[in-house]
């Protein structure tokens, strides 16, 4: 690596020299991170830690001192980040209590009897609970090294207190819950489990399996099936409608057209790709669906097809400027030879340019097939009704129109929080291998072209 | 079908077909271009036809009541504060890293080193992410992981930086415009004369002084165009923010970073789908939709004659 070279006699450029060597390696280091925290946000759904069940069993509140503490856990699902979590929130607030207090006030609160707190909850984490007490005693100046135990004892209480809370929340949820619809055969199936995921599934009141995503009411369905249909039914509209324009557009501009008019056009278009898609999405809902079912007379008025019409609209420049880019570069020999010898421009431009930019126009589908995938805002705003089915003149929901209109109102740390980032993770998961591979085939058709000259 | 053929004689060519299938594909081409642009035309039109008549001072320069779907008093004055910061916060962390990494890819990597292969990789990758996944990103590392730590930290007693805000907010569009400066920079950087690092270079200067006093200075006008594509993209993009930081109301203006706010295109978004007469309001949401597509527009022709100068300077040879 040329950094190296003749820079012993000056630090200060060989460590700015490393510098940006680590910035611009971030880069890589930004993917990473992208796969890291998304997927941790949705990993238990992968390793099927989550229970999305409408109705789960309750333990009696009595049982909080005959169980483990692991399986008092398990049930609760904290996790032992919560734990710690919880145990510093208990610390700090114990510090601001006890600042609080005079010496006397603070000596009556300390007095607790040891038996009183040896819970097997406290027995379980005691290194958790040390670490947070070691806190309190840093933090509170009145505190003594003899006073150590009890401020340990007073954590402990206050962790068995919380327990407790949960433990009669989560009872009187049961009891509320089986009274309302514990007949229901599938009041406690945990619908976040892959085969109810990806498969058909006869849910109470229906005639057959069926593939449902429905994350409302007592008993939510999960299945991502009809997401993804809806996305690619979406996607292969737009790109059905915007590949040949922007081809077709990419050739006359880069081929056929006089200067002049390239100047012109060239512009236009790229301006284009700076309407925001809300505008597009606006433009979509208010104007463009009465307009075509005005003309195609469908029933739906926001359907799959408006939606991909629309996308169309975001994806076309982008395709538009990197085939055009792949055909202007195209070397002017080429063209010089083939007009030279008497063939026409369009014979020149469809049978000599367009198979040497292959690689570009490629390059140019696969990316706008990225685009419209991952484009949220326009389906969103056109069409979202989670229909299951073919049809393009239905209604549909995309994945990331569901991620979009559903985080808001999901738990955080929720089974439908989780499901929602496990969406999230398979597009991203989708959109990096098909840049991966538009990546290689493209390196692959450019040495072949290349080696054809 | 052939085009052009000599006669039998081989004296003189005359073309003795007309070449019917050339020309209507050339005009099936041309039809698209047309269709297009008159795409283009009827969006921008269709806005600015609606918009004007409802755009006026106030809607502009007044902060709105608590119902911002009251045609008589709506006005999107907190929301262009709210995108202008957004935006802001968001250009200072992503043009030094952006310029730092075209550098490192222009004058340090060898063009064929696997290293900066992979690294290029990771940029094109970076710039196909959906930008929903952005805002999931957002969530899982700067909320819940960068913000939650921060306020176990601090000692706060209510989260500050756990939660959506202004900051990471910016901070996700940051990445997600990271593709975008690099390549501009790239391309600027690329345009400069090798002249110009081998006059510096012979002069005596080592390698990064060219770099700082020679190559970014030259290269500053294709590096400003490269900011104003990302400001542009970034400012009409609403998934990324939708839960990193995007209010769908505040009364108050965002003093702080750890504030949440509202957002032009968010705006747009709330107004033309949870409109509860959407008839009455369309007046506000053209309106809004139009100050929109100024903003975005603008910064988008600036940095596009800019860009088209730059390329026939570097074509002009200097």
């Amino acid at each position: 690596m040329g950094i190296h070279r003749g820079h012993k006699a000056r630090p200060l450029e060989w460590i700015a020299e490393k510098f940006i060597f680590l910035v611009a390696s971030s880069t890589i280091g930004l993917i990473f991170l992208i796969f890291v925290f998304v997927g941790r946000e949705a990993w238990p759904v992968f390793t099927g830690d989550v229970n999305a069940a409408g109705i789960e069993d309750a333990l009696p509140v009595s049982d909080l001192e005959k169980r483990t503490a692991v399986e008092l856990f398990a049930y609760l699902r904290i996790t032992k980040g919560d734990l710690e979590d919880k145990l510093a929130r208990f610390g700090r607030e114990l510090t601001k209590e006890l600042k609080g207090l005079s010496p006397a006030e603070l000596a009556e609160k300390l007095k607790i009897e040891p038996e009183e707190v040896r819970t097997k909850l406290a027995n379980h984490c005691p290194a958790d609970i040390e670490k947070a007490a070691a806190k309190v005693m840093k933090n509170v100046p009145g505190l003594k090294p003899v006073d150590l135990p009890a401020v340990r004892g007073l954590l402990a209480l206050q962790l068995k207190d919380t327990m407790q809370l949960l433990m009669e929340i989560r009872e009187e949820s049961f009891k509320e819950k089986n009274k309302d619809f514990g007949q229901d055969k599938d009041a406690k199936l945990n619908s976040a489990e892959w085969r109810y995921l990806v498969g058909p599934y006869q849910w109470t009141g229906y005639s057959e399996p069926e593939y449902i995503w429905q994350p409302v009411g007592n008993i939510h369905k999960y299945n991502i099936v009809p997401l993804f249909i809806g996305s690619l039914k979406t996607t292969l509209i737009g790109l059905l409608f915007a590949v040949p324009l922007a081809l077709g557009a990419a050739i006359y501009v880069s081929q056929l057209a006089s200067p002049r008019v390239r100047e012109l056009v060239k512009p236009g278009i790229e301006l284009m790709s700076g309407i925001p898609s809300v505008v597009i999405g606006t433009f979509a809902l208010i104007v463009m669906a009465s307009f075509l079912q005005g003309l195609l007379g469908y029933e739906t008025r926001l359907n799959s097809f408006v939606a991909g019409i629309a996308l169309s609209f975001a994806v076309i420049p982008l395709i538009f400027s990197i085939a055009e880019d792949a055909l202007t570069s195209v070397p002017r020999s080429y063209v010089q030879a083939a007009l030279a010898l008497g063939v026409s421009k369009w014979k020149t431009a469809w049978d000599i340019v367009l198979p040497a930019a292959m690689p570009g126009v490629f390059a140019a589908v696969v990316l706008g097939f990225g685009r419209a995938i991952g484009e949220t805002m326009i389906v969103l705003m056109v069409c979202s009704a989670p229909v299951m089915g073919f049809n393009i003149f239905d209604s549909a929901r995309s994945i990331t129109t569901t991620i979009a209109a559903e985080m808001a109102e999901a738990v955080s740390g929720g089974h439908h929080y989780r499901i929602l980032f496990m969406l999230g993770t398979l597009l991203f998961a989708v959109t990096f291998v098909t840049n991966l591979i538009g990546d290689v085939v493209i390196n692959r058709l450019k040495n072949r072209v290349e080696g054809k000259k | 079908m052939s085009t052009n053929s000599a006669t039998p004689t081989g004296r003189r060519f005359v073309r003795t077909t007309t070449d019917y299938a050339s020309g209507i594909w050339s005009g099936v081409t041309l039809l698209a271009t047309a269709l297009i642009l008159v795409i283009l035309v009827i969006i921008v039109g269709n806005v600015a036809i609606n918009g004007f008549g409802n755009l006026s001072w106030r809607f502009v320069s007044t902060i709105p009541e608590k119902d911002f779907f009251d045609v008589k008093s709506a006005a999107v004055l907190p929301m262009i504060i709210g995108t202008t910061i957004r935006v802001l916060v968001m250009t200072v962390f992503v043009i030094p890293i952006g310029v730092i990494t075209a550098v490192y890819l222009t004058e340090y990597a060898r063009s064929g080193s696997v290293y900066s292969r992979v690294i290029r990789a990771a940029i094109n990758n970076l710039a196909g992410v959906p930008s929903i996944v952005f805002g999931l990103f957002g969530v899982g590392f700067f909320i819940n992981f960068f913000g939650k730590n921060i306020d176990v930290l601090s000692g706060a007693s209510s989260p500050e930086f756990g939660k959506p805000t202004v900051l990471w907010a910016s901070l996700t569009l940051a990445v997600m415009t990271l593709p975008v400066v690099i390549v501009a920079t790239e391309e600027a950087l690329k345009a400069i004369a090798p002249g110009l690092r081998e006059a510096s270079l012979a002069m005596g200067a080592t390698k990064l002084q060219t770099i700082i006093k020679i190559v970014v200075p030259n290269a500053l006008p294709g590096i400003l165009t490269g900011a104003i594509l990302a400001i542009s993209r970034a400012a009409g993009e609403v998934a990324p923010i939708l839960f990193t930081g995007a209010a769908y109301f505040m009364a108050d203006l965002p003093t702080h970073l750890s504030d949440q706010f509202m957002d032009l295109g968010y705006h747009v978004f709330v107004l033309s789908t949870q409109s509860p007469d959407i008839e009455k309001t369309r007046p506000i949401l053209y309106a809004t939709v139009l100050v929109l597509l100024l903003l975005t527009f603008s910064l988008n022709a600036f940095a596009i004659i800019a860009r088209a100068r730059m390329r026939r300077a570097m074509r002009a040879g200097h």
